[in-house]
């Protein structure tokens, strides 16, 4: 077991912690993570500002506002920080 | 001597509940100091007294439920000696009794002062949360929160030990004070309805040159632009900004935006953001995203709700194209917008694709035509094309 498989795992984790820091009535195992976060949870674009700041806070991972509209899903905001998170 | 009245928070309240006093007879009280906790059925609410004086009598008592404009405190004025015999102190009006089926005792004044002696830190969530379980802050140990603050989590585990039923059903309770609201406002206010689509390129352009310069936290919202841009449009349109009282229109000294939030559990809350006019994106920014979260965790002061000029719902996150909302009373105007999305839009005989949003005017027909109300959307569309003077 590669150390990088952990850390995708804990970063998954952290994401889902940190979004329902945000919604507190996200049903965490309920979440499909390849589909669009939005979609699944009730989140305005102060939550989602938010959520992404609070993601750069935990894995300090600078995301650009660019990059915003493909960080969608629960998968590819993980991938994302994976790839940037310092290990 | 200064008679501190309830304040109406909003067209929608109908009691307010006093869960507990801040201050105590013979403290001196500054302008704009809390100086009391109260409940309504939508949320605790953090009082505000806007006269200065030293504190003769807490007339109101906790857990009691009044009506607006009831006495709640005697003050002295500035240099006002106290009387050498007492006034009778009016019992504060109680508002019909809602049957809860726990009641808590009602301390005299004597203990109320006692208790503030050893009072617990505990937000005002945590404090409403507490007076719905009917749990006794001062007799519980300090909580888990920040200098032993306690937490609504706090008051949670403590009335499960104690078993004792939740009193209200608050849900419910935000459910009838708002359609009490709503159908005041259908029934009493002739509204008329305007929209516009308006072209974001412009702003949108600023706004991502603009924020890719800033450090994330310090990143500006779309709404943050509409929402000063609304303010911008109502300075040239002070006859939408207001309220209607008395069989007329009385203007607004300032253009205090009330901003329509979601709760989590149900319901919504449109607390005012103040002169918004006056202030830079950036602090509307900071106060916006404040306002959202203390909305949300119950600690909103009563002058958010009571001076809200104008309303302004943003419904775009949710995706839907447009809204026409309903007049809060005694409010005359509503602002609604839509999502902002990529639209096929022609200039100058050619098509073009760019970022626009539709805006829409809900106003009161005894105050403004439809005339005003194109001219202020007008105005509102000019102001989001020079985002830079926002």
């Amino acid at each position: 077991m590669s150390t990088t498989q952990v850390d995708a795992a804990a970063i998954r984790r952290g994401v889902i912690e940190i979004l329902q820091g945000i919604a507190p009535e996200v049903d965490g195992p309920g979440l499909i993570h390849d589909r669009s976060l939005r979609s699944q949870v009730d989140l305005d674009s102060y939550d989602w500002l938010h959520f992404l700041l609070e993601l750069h806070e935990r894995f300090d991972v600078e995301i650009p506002e660019a990059d915003y509209g493909r960080l969608s899903t629960i998968d590819q905001l993980v991938e994302y920080l994976h790839a940037r998170a310092s290990h | 001597m200064i008679e501190f009245k309830l304040p109406s928070l909003g067209a929608d309240m109908e009691w307010g509940e006093l869960l507990e006093w801040q201050v105590k007879p013979g403290d001196r009280i500054k302008r704009g100091q809390i100086v009391a906790v109260v409940d309504t059925s939508k949320a605790a609410v953090e009082l505000e007294c806007w006269e200065e004086g030293t504190v003769y009598a807490l007339v109101a008592q906790p857990n009691q439920r009044m009506e607006i404009g009831s006495v709640m405190a005697l003050l002295l004025a500035e240099g006002e000696a106290p009387p050498a015999t007492p006034p009778p102190i009016p019992p504060a009006k109680t508002a019909p009794a809602v049957t809860s089926p726990v009641t808590p005792p009602m301390p005299g004044p004597m203990a109320a002062a006692a208790a503030n002696a050893t009072r617990r830190k505990a937000s005002p969530a945590a404090r409403k949360r507490a007076a719905e379980l009917g749990v006794d802050l001062d007799s519980m140990p300090p909580g888990t929160g920040a200098h032993g603050a306690i937490s609504i989590e706090d008051v949670e585990r403590s009335a499960t030990a104690t078993r004792r039923p939740p009193a209200i059903d608050r849900g419910e309770q935000m459910r009838r004070a708002i359609a009490a609201a709503m159908g005041r406002s259908k029934r009493e206010i002739p509204h008329y309805y305007l929209s516009e689509p308006i072209p974001l390129k412009r702003a949108a352009q600023w706004l991502a040159a603009e924020n890719a310069a800033r450090p994330m936290a310090e990143r500006l919202l779309m709404a943050t632009l509409l929402l000063k841009a609304v303010a911008v449009a109502l300075k040239r349109f002070p006859d939408f900004n207001g309220f209607y009282v008395d069989d007329r229109f009385k203007p607004a000294t300032g253009i205090h935006v009330g901003v329509a939030i979601s709760l989590r559990q149900g319901g919504l809350l449109a607390p005012a953001v103040h002169d918004v006019d006056t202030k830079t994106l950036d602090q509307l920014m900071r106060e916006l995203g404040d306002l959202v979260q203390r909305a949300r965790t119950g600690s909103l002061r009563s002058s958010e709700l009571s001076d809200p000029s104008v309303t302004v719902t943003n419904l775009g996150d949710q995706g839907v194209e447009s809204v026409h909302g309903v007049i809060h009373p005694p409010q005359v105007a509503l602002i609604g917008f839509g999502r902002v999305a990529e639209r096929v839009w022609p200039i100058d005989g050619a098509i073009t694709v760019l970022p626009a949003v539709t805006a829409s005017l809900s106003a009161d027909h005894r105050v403004s035509d439809g005339h005003r109300g194109a001219r202020l959307l007008m105005a509102l569309s000019e102001a989001l094309q020079h985002p830079e003077q926002l």
